[in-house]
């Protein structure tokens, strides 16, 4: 028995009312802001973003370091990244994020590899800089094929008035011009990851754009060069949008920064047409890379069918009729498999409902797969996304959904107890609560060590994880059935 | 296209289709500006070396792969160890998010804790605000019986005093002056997780004991230390305390949040040492830690209440769980149950069975340091060779007690401990040492691939493997579990290394 919309608008209304209920007063003002129910039409979903969490609500934010060091930097694979502070923040992020490279790590890679200063309380007191000159020595022994270095600050760092900008100009010129970039991502910055990307991609400019020799790692341009901003290649992700990119007769000079390397950032800036896939992340680079050298950037989705089948013509529609012949080529090619997804896969999930609760892109960007195979997503928020996210969304969302930004524990347990959703899609801290609850969820960020979910060949695996979340013979049997 | 809608192909062999790999020797030939295959073979073949080793070894800045994390991990360990508790860091909010991952990812559980959310102003003003709302808030939306505090770096570098915020915080009516709100301080950058859960835990016992008269009972405390197995061990000790029929309290136990049952309900809270257990403990005539190195402050802190204390180190195996067992045989005054004088037959009897299979293998361990003494005695007990044994945060108390092990072993000769190393050291010992068997973390499965040797997974965080913490590793019920998981690494070694047809496949036996 569904519901109508209005009367779905009314029971969303109830349902915000009443989590608000639990928290004290101040508080629950403050909340308030921060959720609301999608009217069709509105040209903003109506809620306040990119603010404090209250303390001690259990955000699920993390912090700037998270948002540098965890998706920026971490992926650029011939780089080494010094977590810069405790052993712990390096060791959380260690891996964790499934960022695909292909290299020798170790040798020539180091992507899932642990640098850390490993602060101890001598260092609190007589500054780290001393520290951090000798593992750049150490790292220049013993890693000798590393590309340059980036010094990823946590929070002490900040705090005890250390200088890693000196540091690292004055090693960087002792090792002959390397790249050496000193990254100011202290956790305590912000409100969030958000904050750590916008650092991070100021780095970029400050320290690889601002320094690199213009005749360094040469390569003859060509009119159809694009780089891949904003994809850090979960699983494989940037892999298989590259592939489509390049079947339709482009040529992908850079990934940002999945399987990334220091050279495709330097050489970015002859790219033709910067396209966009995480706007939240790396949009202040774009911006840049428009303002300094001209590049146009475009936004696209490669999230199912229907929206890779839109972002393929609008990135051909930036170049010449051999590359929108090439989009309507590859799109030709792959309709054949995207109707086979979803002759198998819609009969199973069709009228299915979703909440989602992602980072900072994908609260809409997989809106659009979910109605490819005939689901419908009723409710969406954001960890740190701004309010140019929210605008963005409206063109996703369908009226009366519910939207909750930087969602707290308890809030996204009630509303999901409340609706009674047919699949979660959030992280590895909500996973559990919602299985526990009987609830089929999926990983929205690491895809559930699934994967890749860009493009068509990852469209497929993503509808047949969809199917085998909700329909997998578990849910049936969670109550005994002498309980039933 | 090689994508099928049929059958799905996934990431591990979807990239290996000719179309990806033409697209990434592409990618690399032209944009990465990578150094030449020979360079890389070249400096690939120096990190074997032993020239490589002792520049490795000369680090004094630098650590790579650590196998330890932080301080408030731990204290987080201690805190969910407690009925209806939340845990609570003051401090930056994005280290809770990444203790709650770090713990899921390892349970595969959820994990409940809230953080005070520090940002730029708290630095420069300090976070007393920042508790007095979060106490407020988390107490309201939570309802825990208890919110136990512990600190990140940040709040310790700009020297935040707990004691005084949380009375303040009650003062305002945050929660009420009744409500206990123990705390530590438990700072990243002194030691490792097992500090954390140390202090965190000497907070929750002084928080209840101080001040209070102590009445000696006859029963007695058990304190597991931090433990990735918990969930297993737990119900393992408590099993054998029943056994011996001892009147016993488990000092923090998170063995049954991290293990709840999925049928509808989430509980944010189960299980747990009540506060009513931890007053009572205050009586007890003794405490047994099982591991020591994990309890330092607090054993020392409940020896001056006036109770007998024992410090055990990780003991397993059959000598380790013999100790164990008369340790509460003597302090119970209860004698050792014939079942589990049976259950220790059993062990041995599978000791028998199987040594020769053990028996002069070289292993390379690391872990935390009560760990690796256990495993190094069980290890030479059954007549191997723990030739590296590594500790990130074990120092050079740890480093005698592991070479004492040794020395008191024939098969100890030639082994070596090596204290405050990292994974990366022990990267180069395995080039230069060769061993038949690694035993660690989940982070070990690099040096697996790297070194070519067979890894057996212990310790935490255990992430690519699952469900192997809802099993004990202690008793002897547990040791045997381990030798188990030993010998299944040797001999699925053994098969892939005759599985050749034609070739090798005269000893692919069928009967080991």
């Amino acid at each position: 028995m569904s519901l109508t919309i209005e009367e779905t608008k009314v029971r969303n209304k109830e349902l915000i009312a009443e989590v608000l209920k639990a928290y004290p007063e101040k508080s629950a003002k403050r909340r308030a802001k921060h959720l609301d129910v999608h009217e069709e039409g509105q040209s903003e979903c109506d809620v306040k973003s990119n603010i404090k969490s209250l303390p001690g609500v259990m955000t699920i934010r993390g912090c700037a370091y998270a948002g540098s060091k965890g998706v920026v930097w971490g992926p650029i694979k011939d780089m080494i990244h010094i977590s810069h502070g405790p052993v712990g923040c390096g060791q959380y992020s260690w891996a964790s994020r499934r960022n695909y490279y292909i290299g020798t790590t170790g040798i020539d890679s180091f992507g899932t590899m642990q640098f850390t200063s490993d602060f101890q309380e001598k260092d609190i007191v007589f500054g780290g800089d001393k520290k951090l000159e000798k593992i750049m020595d150490e790292i220049q022994v013993l890693f000798p094929l590393n590309k340059g270095i980036t010094v990823q600050s946590e929070c002490p760092i900040g705090l005890i008035g250390d200088d890693i900008e000196a540091v690292s100009k004055k090693k960087s010129k002792e090792y002959g011009g390397k790249t050496i970039v000193p990254v100011r991502c202290e956790g305590f910055r912000g409100v969030s990851q958000s904050l750590g990307h916008h650092i991070a991609n100021d780095a970029i400019r400050d320290w690889v754009f601002e320094k690199t020799d213009a005749d360094k790692n040469k390569f003859e341009a060509t009119p159809y060069d694009v780089a891949i901003i904003g994809d850090y290649n979960i699983g494989g992700d940037a892999w298989s949008s590259r592939i489509l990119l390049e079947e339709m007769g482009l040529r992908v000079i850079a990934q940002w920064s999945g399987d990334g390397t220091i050279a495709e950032l330097e050489n970015t800036p002859k790219a033709k047409l910067n396209i966009l896939h995480c706007y939240r992340s790396m949009n202040y680079i774009s911006r840049y890379m428009e303002e300094k050298y001209g590049i146009p950037w475009v936004e696209y989705n490669f999230f199912g069918p229907s929206k890779i089948e839109a972002s393929l013509r609008e990135i051909a529609s930036h170049f010449d009729d051999k590359i929108k012949e090439g989009a309507e080529r590859v799109i030709a090619k792959y309709k054949v498999l995207t109707d086979a997804v979803i002759a198998k896969y819609q009969p199973r999930l069709k009228d299915k409902t979703v909440m989602l609760f992602v980072g900072g892109l994908r609260p809409r960007h997989v809106i659009g797969a979910y109605e490819d195979l005939g689901m419908n997503v009723v409710g969406t928020g954001y960890e740190f996304g701004h309010n140019d996210d929210y605008q963005r969304t409206t063109h996703y969302v369908k009226d009366g959904t519910l939207i909750y930004d930087d969602v707290t524990g308890y809030e996204f347990e009630k509303f999901v107890e409340k609706i009674q959703p047919d699949l979660v899609g959030s992280g590895i801290k909500e996973k559990y609560v919602f299985q526990k609850m009987g609830v089929p969820f999926r990983q929205m960020h690491s895809w559930d060590y699934s994967g890749p979910y860009h493009g068509y060949d990852g469209f497929a695996i993503f509808a047949r994880d969809m199917d085998m979340a909700i329909n997998s013979p578990v849910w049936a049997l969670t109550k005994a059935p002498w309980k039933k | 296209m090689s994508q099928n809608a049929e059958k799905v192909i996934d990431h591990e062999m979807l990239f290996r289709e000719p179309e990806y790999v033409e697209m990434f020797a592409k990618k690399k030939e032209q944009f990465e500006f990578a150094f030449p295959v020979e360079k890389m073979e070249e400096i690939r073949e120096w990190t074997k070396s032993k020239e490589y080793q002792d520049l490795n070894f000369a680090r004094e800045g630098l650590t790579v792969n650590p196998a330890k994390a932080c301080q408030p991990l731990g204290a987080v360990f201690a805190a969910v160890g407690f009925a209806k508790t939340l845990p609570f860091v003051h401090g930056s909010q994005g280290c809770v998010a990444y203790y709650r991952s770090h713990f899921s990812r390892h349970f595969k559980e959820p994990t409940s804790c809230v953080s005070s959310s520090m940002t730029e102003d708290a630095a420069v003003f300090g976070g007393l605000n920042n508790m007095v709302d979060g106490l407020q808030n988390a107490y309201n939306l939570y309802k825990p019986d208890m919110i136990a505090v512990s600190t990140t770096c940040m709040a310790e570098v700009i020297g935040d005093d707990l004691g005084s915020f949380i009375r303040t915080a009650k003062q305002k009516g945050s929660v009420t002056e009744d409500f206990d709100v123990p705390y530590a301080h438990t700072p990243a950058f002194v030691g490792s997780h097992i500090t954390g859960y140390d202090n965190a835990l000497k907070g929750v016992l002084t928080h209840f004991w101080e001040g209070k008269e102590r009445t000696p009972n006859e029963s007695i405390n058990f304190i597991g230390g931090f433990d990735g197995n918990v969930v297993g061990n737990m119900p393992e000790i408590r099993r054998i305390l029943d056994l011996f029929g001892a009147d016993y309290t488990v000092v923090c136990d998170p063995s049954d949040v991290w293990n709840t049952p999925t049928d509808g309900e989430f509980r944010m809270y189960d299980g747990g040492t009540t506060k009513d257990e931890v007053k009572r403990a205050l009586n007890a005539k003794a405490t047994l830690s099982f591991q020591g190195f994990s309890t330092e402050k607090t054993t020392k802190y409940i020896a001056e209440t006036g109770q007998e204390v024992v410090s055990l180190y990780h003991p397993m195996g059959v000598a380790g769980t013999d100790k164990f067992l008369m340790e509460i045989s003597r302090l119970t005054g209860k004698p050792i149950p014939e079942s589990l004088e049976k259950e220790r037959g059993r062990l041995m009897d599978a000791i028998a069975d199987s040594s020769a299979h053990i028996h002069g293998k070289k292993f390379a361990l690391y872990g935390d340091p009560d760990l690796m003494l256990g495993m190094t005695a069980f290890l030479l007990e059954l007549g191997a060779e723990p030739v590296h044994v590594l500790s990130t945060n074990g120092g050079p108390e740890w480093a005698e007690k592991v070479q004492a092990l040794f020395d008191a072993s024939p098969f100890g000769a030639g082994c070596h401990v090596y204290p405050k190393k990292d994974l990366w050291h022990m990267r180069s010992l395995l080039f230069t040492e060769p061993v038949d068997l690694l035993i660690g973390n989940t982070y070990g499965k690099y040096l697996e691939r790297d070194c070519n040797v067979p890894l057996v997974r212990m310790g935490f965080p255990i992430f690519d493997r699952h469900h192997y913490h809802r099993f004990p590793i202690w008793g002897y019920e547990g040791s045997l579990r381990v030798m188990v998981s030993i010998l299944d690494e040797i001999f699925e070694a053994l098969d892939a290394n005759t599985i050749d047809t034609a070739k090798t496949d005269y000893s692919y036996d069928i009967i080991r």
